[in-house]
This record gives C-alpha cells, sequence and structure tokens, in this order.
C-alpha cells in the first residue's frame, strides 16, 4: 500500500540540499565515550555553581586555613603540609559526589539520560564516558590546588601512585552514593542534601578539623567514614610518607565496592 | 513488499492497574510515512516507546527493523532516530552544541551546519537550550532525530507548539525524509497534519489500533456514500420530513442545533431535492456545500465526541 511521494517538490529545493538517504550506524565506542567525556566536562566546568564548589572554595580554604592560624593543627609540621592533602580531599568530594549527584538528578529531571538512550552511545559507554569526565575534573582540581601550595611551602612526601589508588577508590565511593542519591530523590532534594552532606563531611571527616580533636568514641566512627578514609590515608603518604596505607585503602575499597552495589541496584534512568 | 520496518502484534503495556496499551497491532511498511492518530492517553507515546526499547512490553510481540528493541537495543538504536515530546536537552547546553555533540555518536551524520540552515536554527545556534523559542526547541529535537541518518525515526507529536510557517517547514523535511528513503512513525492529535503527510493513519484509541488505513480509504470507509451536504439554516427544521423526500437509505442529522448534514449516497438529484424543499419551506441554506467526509469526521466517529 506504498503511496509514492508526490513528484519534485520546488519548496524543498529553497533551502540547502541535504541528502537524508540513510546511512546509519554508530561512531566507534572510543570516540563515542571520549566525545560524551568532553561534553560532560566542558558543561560542567561552566557551570558557575559547579565551578564555586568543585574550585574556588577548595582553593580558598586553602589560602585560608594554610596562611593565617585559624584553625589549630595537630602535631609537629607545617601547616600547609596538613590542609593539602585534606583539601585535595573537599575537592575529589565535591566533584565525585556533590557535583556529580546533583548533576545527575538534573538529568533525570530533564529527561537527558532518557533522550541518551536513544543514542548509539550505550548505558556502559554513558557512565565510562561520567567517570572519565570527573577523573578529568579532579586532575584539574588537584593540579590546580597543587600549585597553590606549592606557591605555599608546601614540600609533599610519598609515592603518588598511592594517592592515585586513593583518588580512584574514593571516586568510586563518591561516585556510587551520588548516583544512589540522585536515583532514588527527586532532583531539588539532591541538590539540598548533597550540598549538606558535603558540609558535613568537610566538618567532619578530617578534611579541615583534624579527627584527633574529637572525642575517641567519635573519632571512632568517624574514621569509618570514606572521606576519612581519604584524607587520613592522603595524609599518610603526602605527610608522613608512607608507601601504601593499606587500612586505609582497605576502608574505601570496601566502601566503593558496597557503594558501586547498591547504586547499580537501585538506580533508575527515568 | 519486504520485511516491515515496524511489526507490533498483540501489544499490551499496563502500569499498575491500568492498561493503556491493550492488544494493539500496527504494521509500518518501509518506506512510508505512518500517522499514529488518538485521543489523549489513547495508548500512542505508551506503544511508540515500546518500539523504541524504553519500555517492556507486558505483552505480545515488538520488532523493529527486524529486531526486539528490549534485548537488541544496542543494534537497534543506530539505526533509528528518536524525537521526544519533551526536549530532554540539559538547559545550559547551546543549540549547535548539542547537535555537533550528538553528530559526534554516529558513524555518517549529516553535515550539521546544512541541517542547522534548513531547520531556521541558524540565528539560534549560540542560545542557550532554556532560551530557545518552544518552535526552535522543538525543530532542535528533530534535527538529533535525523542527523544520524537513521532508516526510521519515530516523531512524538512533531509540530506541537510550532508556528505556522515552522509546522509546513517541518512537514516539507518530513516528506523530503520519505523521497530520500527513511519510514516515518509520527503520533499527532492534528488531523490536517496526518491528512497532508501519512500515506497510512492508525487510528488508536484505548490502547487498540481501531482502523489503519490511507486517508482516503478511511474518509470513505464509513457506508456506501463517500459525499455529505452541509448548509446552515435556522434551528430546528423538521428533518422527519426532509427524508420523507428523499431515497431511503440517506441519514440527516443537526449538529449543532443549526448546522445539518445530509449523508449517504448523495446524488445531484439528492442535492435538487434537499434545495427545493428548504424552497417550499422559505429557507435558505446558507453555506451549501457538498464534500466528502473528512478524517475529522471519521475520527470523531470513531472515538466518539465526548471530551476526556
Amino acid at each position: 500500500m506504498t503511496t509514492t511521494a508526490p513528484p519534485d517538490d520546488s519548496r524543498v529545493a529553497v533551502g540547502t540540499a541535504l541528502d537524508f538517504t540513510p546511512k546509519p550506524g554508530a561512531a566507534p565506542a572510543t570516540r563515542m565515550i571520549l566525545a560524551q567525556a568532553g561534553h560532560e566536562v566542558r558543561l560542567m566546568l561552566r557551570n558557575p555553581e559547579q565551578l564555586l564548589l568543585t574550585i574556588v572554595i577548595p582553593a580558598l580554604m586553602m589560602v585560608l586555613f594554610s596562611g593565617e592560624s585559624l584553625v589549630a593543627t595537630s602535631g609537629p609540621g607545617k601547616r600547609i603540609d596538613f590542609y593539602a592533602p585534606g583539601l585535595f580531599g573537599a575537592a575529589v568530594l565535591s566533584t565525585a559526589f556533590t557535583g556529580l549527584a546533583i548533576a545527575t538528578g538534573f538529568e533525570r529531571r530533564y529527561g537527558v539520560l532518557k533522550r541518551m538512550g536513544a543514542t548509539p552511545l550505550p548505558r556502559w559507554g554513558l557512565i565510562v564516558a561520567k567517570a572519565l569526565c570527573v577523573l578529568c575534573v579532579e586532575v584539574i582540581q588537584i593540579a590546580l590546588l597543587s600549585a597553590i601550595a606549592l606557591a605555599m611551602g608546601w614540600k609533599p612526601h610519598g609515592d603518588p601512585l598511592a594517592v592515585i589508588v586513593l583518588v580512584v577508590l574514593a571516586t568510586g565511593t563518591f561516585a556510587g552514593l551520588a548516583m544512589l542519591m540522585a536515583g532514588t530523590l527527586r532532583a531539588e532534594a539532591t541538590l539540598g542534601l548533597a550540598n549538606f552532606v558535603f558540609l558535613l563531611l568537610l566538618a567532619g571527616g578530617g578534611v579541615i578539623i583534624p579527627l584527633s580533636k574529637f572525642p575517641s568514641g567519635v573519632r571512632h566512627v568517624l574514621d569509618a567514614l570514606p572521606i576519612s578514609a581519604l584524607t587520613n590515608g592522603l595524609r599518610d603518604v603526602l605527610q608522613h610518607g608512607a608507601t601504601l596505607p593499606w587500612a586505609n585503602v582497605g576502608i574505601l575499597a570496601a566502601w566503593a565496592v558496597a557503594a558501586i552495589a547498591v547504586a547499580a541496584r537501585t538506580f533508575k534512568w527515568e | 513488499m519486504g520485511q516491515p520496518a515496524v511489526e507490533v502484534t498483540g501489544l499490551v503495556k499496563r502500569y499498575g492497574a491500568k492498561t493503556a496499551v491493550d492488544g494493539l497491532d500496527l504494521r509500518v511498511q518501509t518506506g512510508t510515512i505512518t500517522a499514529v492518530l488518538g485521543p489523549n492517553g489513547a495508548g500512542k507515546t505508551s506503544t511508540i516507546e515500546c518500539c523504541e526499547g524504553y519500555r517492556r512490553p507486558d505483552g505480545g510481540t515488538v520488532r523493529v527493523l527486524g529486531l526486539d528493541p528490549v534485548t537488541q537495543g544496542e543494534q537497534l538504536r543506530p539505526r533509528i532516530g528518536v524525537m521526544l515530546q519533551s526536549g530532554g536537552i540539559y538547559p545550559s547546553v547551546r543549540a549547535v552544541e548539542m547537535l555537533k555533540h550528538t553528530a559526534k555518536l554516529y558513524a555518517n551524520p549529516l553535515d550539521t551546519d546544512a541541517l542547522i540552515e534548513r531547520l531556521g536554527l541558524g540565528s539560534a545556534g549560540r542560545t542557550t537550550f532554556r532560551r530557545l523559542s518552544g518552535g526552535q526547541q522543538q525543530r532542535l529535537s528533530l534535527a538529533l532525530a535525523v542527523v544520524g541518518r537513521p532508516e526510521l525515526v519515530f516523531l512524538d507529536e512533531p509540530t506541537a507548539g510550532l508556528d505556522v510557517q515552522a509546522r509546513h517547514a517541518t512537514w516539507e523535511l518530513i516528506e523530503q525524509l520519505r523521497r530520500d528513503g527513511v519510514t516515518v512513525v509520527l503520533t499527532t492529535h492534528l488531523l490536517d497534519e496526518a491528512e497532508r503527510l501519512a500515506d497510512t493513519v492508525a487510528i488508536v484509541d484505548a490502547g487498540k489500533v481501531i482502523a489503519h488505513d490511507t486517508p482516503d480509504a478511511l474518509s470513505t470507509a464509513n457506508g456506501a456514500g463517500d459525499t455529505e451536504i452541509r448548509f446552515t439554516a435556522p434551528a430546528g427544521l423538521d428533518l422527519a420530513g426532509l427524508l420523507a423526500e428523499l431515497p431511503a437509505g440517506l441519514t440527516a442529522a443537526e449538529q449543532p442545533p443549526g448546522a445539518y448534514t445530509v449523508g449517504g449516497d448523495v446524488t445531484p438529484d439528492v442535492l435538487a431535492k434537499v434545495t427545493s424543499w428548504c424552497a417550499a419551506k422559505d429557507v435558505m441554506p446558507q453555506g451549501l456545500s457538498v464534500g466528502r467526509r473528512t478524517l475529522e469526521d471519521v475520527f470523531l466517529d470513531l472515538t466518539g465526541r465526548e471530551l476526556r
């Protein structure tokens, strides 16, 4: 019952000649993933709220806390040697948890994930692209914060590989928790709660207040938080020259497995 | 005629206790434009979303380009284009950026600059999605659906909210898609859109296809008469008296009051009898016309006139 198209259609010829003749096909997976990751990095760096959270706040804290005696530090050593690892932890938390949770919450709300589901980019590819995006922003953050810290006389120790292990495990944990939150709450609730949790963890995760300041009962609980494992581990390496802080790596690995498993079970794309 | 582009058999889709699609059958031939027409809540979008792989059918089978959209989605998605009813685009993305990014996900995308020009989005290129007008947002969504050079596109209400110029530009683009060999499935509320564009129209109501044919065949389907006489005159004329003058098998109706239609096998003789009956009553039949039943008449007959 195919009806033939009307012969000639001079109206259409007016615009640019476009040929819609089907020629379908997905781009190679690597190209799709890199394109998606680049697209997401550009969007994240263009968003003023995200920049404030991930770049401006950690950088300001680095300058303020390390330069002036606003907060008493524990133990010997320069203030910057205490704050630089803590604020690296804050930077990772801001991108992998708060930033990712808020962005994903609104992507669900606006139907962006649904639309992406109609493109050739598979879901696993989207997840890999988001992970690359987060890691890429973290590299920018840590490079910037390191430059500020070095300018303020920071002398890092330890093995950079150990830093990478800690950051990757923490990123997995925070990203899992972010997806859990974004996948179950409304976008506005995610926005509020992700910021609130960020502030709580800044205070209670060994970022700016040494955990030794807390009563020992509370401290044991706080030590088991992923943010504390990250900041404790980073200090073990960067401040005290440890090769690989096994206890903290273990805590982070357990959190990462649990967070990703729960997020994978609960996350809804629409 | 080859394999159909879309073959839906006995599709059932439930949301909780509500059955949105209830044993729906639909066949779309390759290279045609099919309009899925129906009142709100008839099950159009649920059906299309089962074809796109967004929803898992509760019963029946769905094959799109010979593939199962749920289990073979990764093979299917590069070959189809999807235009969703609401954007699905992040508000801070610029129009051109979104299109160029989407193009990178395909092996042989269209030239994005030419597509932007064709859809009249040139001036909107650097504008973020949230600042585009409703019509520009719609046209960008259409561009995203076709940029990957798909074999088959699903367009959910492609001209909703467009002004007349943009609607015609969109219709011309959809006609060119067919001419270039793309199969098009679109949903619409707009009967003139279905009548103008579609090779076949599937009328969906209460989760079933209740009629599926060419617009012409649908318009002439009911009974022998494919034409009717319409006129307006003072309300309350004696229609039984009129019918008594006419050959058997004709119908006469007044709806709304003052608007009359005489349907059935309308011949020149019938027309003369109607006008002489009016003359005898000294009634002027204003706006008298003899015409084919429109798709709108068929649609209202089939789906009822009550609002829902």
